[in-house]
């Protein structure tokens, strides 16, 4: 019972915790930042993950904050190294991993901060003409509803980093 | 205090520290006891799959040394990447002499043959894909206890499935579960806990 209450109140703080972090800038991610702006967006932090071989997709991740008091919504994404391009949630739920595209785009709302990042929301690059490779940078266009269009250089980084920042194949821990 | 009531009293006591009793003995063994029929519900089945090395892939496989399962399929960009480089790590801080054997089967056997797996997970030392029937591969999914689900999606399809990967003993028992995005030290504690048996 007791177990059962305890076990709820570190679900919510998880879920507190989840939604947190869609709106706040980690301090820790600034260094790496050199921001691309487009009108009232800023872009930081981009990264895509190394393909493993014969991996037809690959993700990629980045911060954005509208800094303006409108609305903005990110609707589709290309590079061209990818026939497609998709907008993804990933939820974990009992350990079950569920991943789904999103059909209207992504919302961000006038003075927040959205955080595209693994685990979370994600961007994936269908029908990979190449293999994406560590060290190398993956230009991405995203087309956003009201701020239009911009080419966003994604660091290709190790297949399991975690963020930007990271070069060490473990540094979740 | 009569003589009966402190009889009472005292077998009362008697009572309650023989239900404690009671309660050690069945937490000490009663409950490992629990768990080890789990671990033997994890694993074995009827499936025959193959690995991309060319060999068949049956319950007995997991015999002779210490394995991790784990289930994915390579239309994923998330999960299934991280998790292999993931294990990959663990398999350099082992060391080559102390690696464990890594299976990768898949839940999409639709499009991942035993041939896409090859290079897939070939860079993972001592790893082998597995992939076969999408009727082998049902199996497999309900032996070991797995959530796999195809999702239709506008241009295909997309599959939920656990991220879990399984540890299983030298015996091809299982062991213990290492949850996606658990710390590294204690993913590689755990197996060195196996491994110790």
């Amino acid at each position: 019972m007791y177990k059962s209450i305890l076990l709820a109140g570190v679900l919510a703080g998880f879920g507190g915790l989840a939604i947190a972090e869609q709106v706040t800038v980690d301090p820790s991610s600034k260094p790496s930042a050199h921001a691309v702006i487009l009108g009232q967006l800023s872009i930081t932090d981009g990264f895509a993950r190394a393909t493993l071989p014969n991996q037809p997709v690959g993700g990629g991740f980045f911060t954005v904050t509208n800094n303006g008091d409108a609305d903005d919504r990110l609707v589709s994404v290309s590079t061209a190294v990818s026939s497609g391009g998709e907008i993804h949630e990933m939820s974990m739920t009992d350990s079950v991993m569920k991943m789904r595209k999103l059909e209207d785009g992504l919302a961000i709302p006038a003075g927040e901060t959205v955080v595209l990042k693994p685990g979370g929301f994600h961007l994936m690059f269908t029908g990979l003409t190449q293999p994406l490779v560590k060290g190398e940078v993956l230009p991405v266009t995203l087309t956003f509803e009201a701020a239009g269009e911009v080419t966003v250089p994604l660091a290709i980084k190790a297949p399991n980093a975690r963020g930007s920042g990271g070069h060490s194949t473990h540094d979740g821990h | 205090m009569t003589f009966q009531r402190k009889h009472y009293a005292i077998l009362g006591l008697w009572v309650v520290a023989l239900i404690a009793l009671g309660l050690f003995v069945w937490a000490r063994f009663a409950q490992p006891g629990y768990q080890n029929a789990m671990a033997d519900v994890i694993g074995p089945g009827d499936y025959e799959l193959v690995t991309t090395s060319g060999e068949s892939f049956t319950q007995d496989s997991l015999k002779g040394r210490p394995s991790a399962v784990f289930f994915g399929f390579t239309h994923c960009p998330d999960v299934c990447p991280t998790s292999l480089g993931d294990i990959a790590t663990w398999q350099e801080e082992l060391g080559a002499d102390n690696q464990i054997r890594v299976f990768f089967i898949t839940v999409d056997p639709e499009r991942d043959t035993v041939e896409n797996l090859k290079d897939y997970v070939g860079w993972v030392p001592d790893a082998v894909g597995v992939s076969g029937s999408p009727e082998e591969v049902e199996k497999a999914v309900k032996a070991f206890k797995i959530y796999a689900r195809k999702v239709p999606q506008d241009d295909g399809y997309t599959m939920d499935h656990s991220s879990n990967v399984l540890l299983f003993d030298a015996n091809g028992r299982f062991f213990e579960p290492v949850g996606y995005q658990e710390s590294f030290d204690r993913a590689v504690a755990k197996i060195r806990r196996m491994q110790r048996g």
